[in-house]
């Protein structure tokens, strides 16, 4: 089998390839997106925790009821 | 068995298990769909009737099965999440959901192109190919609704109700290929003990769904960690851990 048959997939290579291309680009999304939000949300969570310790350390706000 | 069950529903111990977990899943997975690909493509004989235009099956059938299994783990999760108040199997329910989606397009975009030149139509109101939207709807109704609440809570107990009765859907796609006369191929790996399909072909296949499992769990990883994160925003325990990482 030559490099040009298994490209052209007996005339199908058209459909097979697109639908490789399709599934991979999903997987690829499905991962990257996933771990995008996982890091976004950690940094929300770190500035988060970072205002409350910093508020602890201050002592008791009298400012707040 | 139960202690362990109790102690991997807490948020910090799923948190960090979760973690630990996801390399463990993830690398297994690309390598398994990197072979699975390669035994599809090229060791694999070309169908008698589908000819090279078969080797599809090997990215239609893994997201097909996913779409289906990802729901009835929703629709699971969901349901613990309810009966027993545990907040985790709600967070993992409403982190399948987007993941599920994606998979239910993705069966029917490869299962149009795979159409194509095996029906001669891009589609066809058939009852396999219609049911399968009706799963595409049913996620998207899912987070649809799950966002329609601002409160947390409310929208865990309501989406959970549209994910159990949606279960419904799971076994009409399943089976609407063998209830009723479908363009559809009918399925060629149910009957375990004798596949109508040749092991050459089959082992690919077979590894490829397998691939598609531990990926799906390798993503879950981070998706279960991010909602526990938007859960758990003043827990003390993640005040702590967040800042010393």
């Amino acid at each position: 089998m030559t490099l040009r048959d298994f490209i052209s997939m007996g005339g199908y290579g058209p459909f097979v390839w697109s639908c490789y291309a399709l599934t991979l680009a999903v997987l690829v999304w499905i991962g990257l997106s996933s771990r995008r939000q996982l890091a976004a949300e950690l940094v929300r969570a770190r500035r988060r925790a970072q205002v409350s310790l910093d508020r602890a350390a201050a002592g008791p706000d009298i400012t707040e009821k | 068995m139960w202690l362990w069950f109790h102690k991997l529903s807490s948020p910090p111990y799923a948190y960090r298990i979760a973690g630990m977990l996801r390399p463990w899943f993830l690398w297994p997975a690309l390598l398994m769909m990197a072979v699975a690909a390669y035994g599809g493509l090229v060791l694999s004989p070309p169908d008698y009737q589908q000819k090279d235009a078969f080797r599809i099956i090997y990215v239609h059938v893994p997201p097909a099965s996913m779409s289906l299994m990802v729901y009835v783990a929703m629709a699971v999760a969901a349901a613990v999440g309810v009966i027993w108040r545990i907040k985790l199997a709600h967070a993992f329910a409403a982190a399948c959901a987007p993941v599920g989606a994606w998979f239910t397009a993705l069966t029917l975009a490869v299962g149009s192109i795979y159409g194509k030149p095996m029906w001669g139509t891009w589609w066809e109101w058939d009852p396999r190919l219609t049911s399968e939207l009706i799963q595409l709807f049913l996620y998207l109704g899912y987070m649809a609704l799950r966002s329609s609440f601002d409160d947390t809570q409310r929208a865990d107990r309501a989406s959970a109700i549209l994910a159990i009765v949606g279960v419904v859907n799971v076994p009409i796609v399943k089976y609407s290929v063998i209830w009723w006369n479908s363009l559809h191929q009918g399925p060629s790996i149910s009957k375990l003990d004798a596949p109508s399909i040749d092991s050459s072909m089959l082992w690919p296949l077979l590894l490829m769904m397998l691939a598609f499992v531990l990926y799906f769990a390798a993503v879950m990883c981070d998706r279960v960690r991010t909602e526990i994160l938007k859960r758990e925003r003043n827990a003390s325990w993640l005040i702590e851990n967040v800042v010393k990482s």
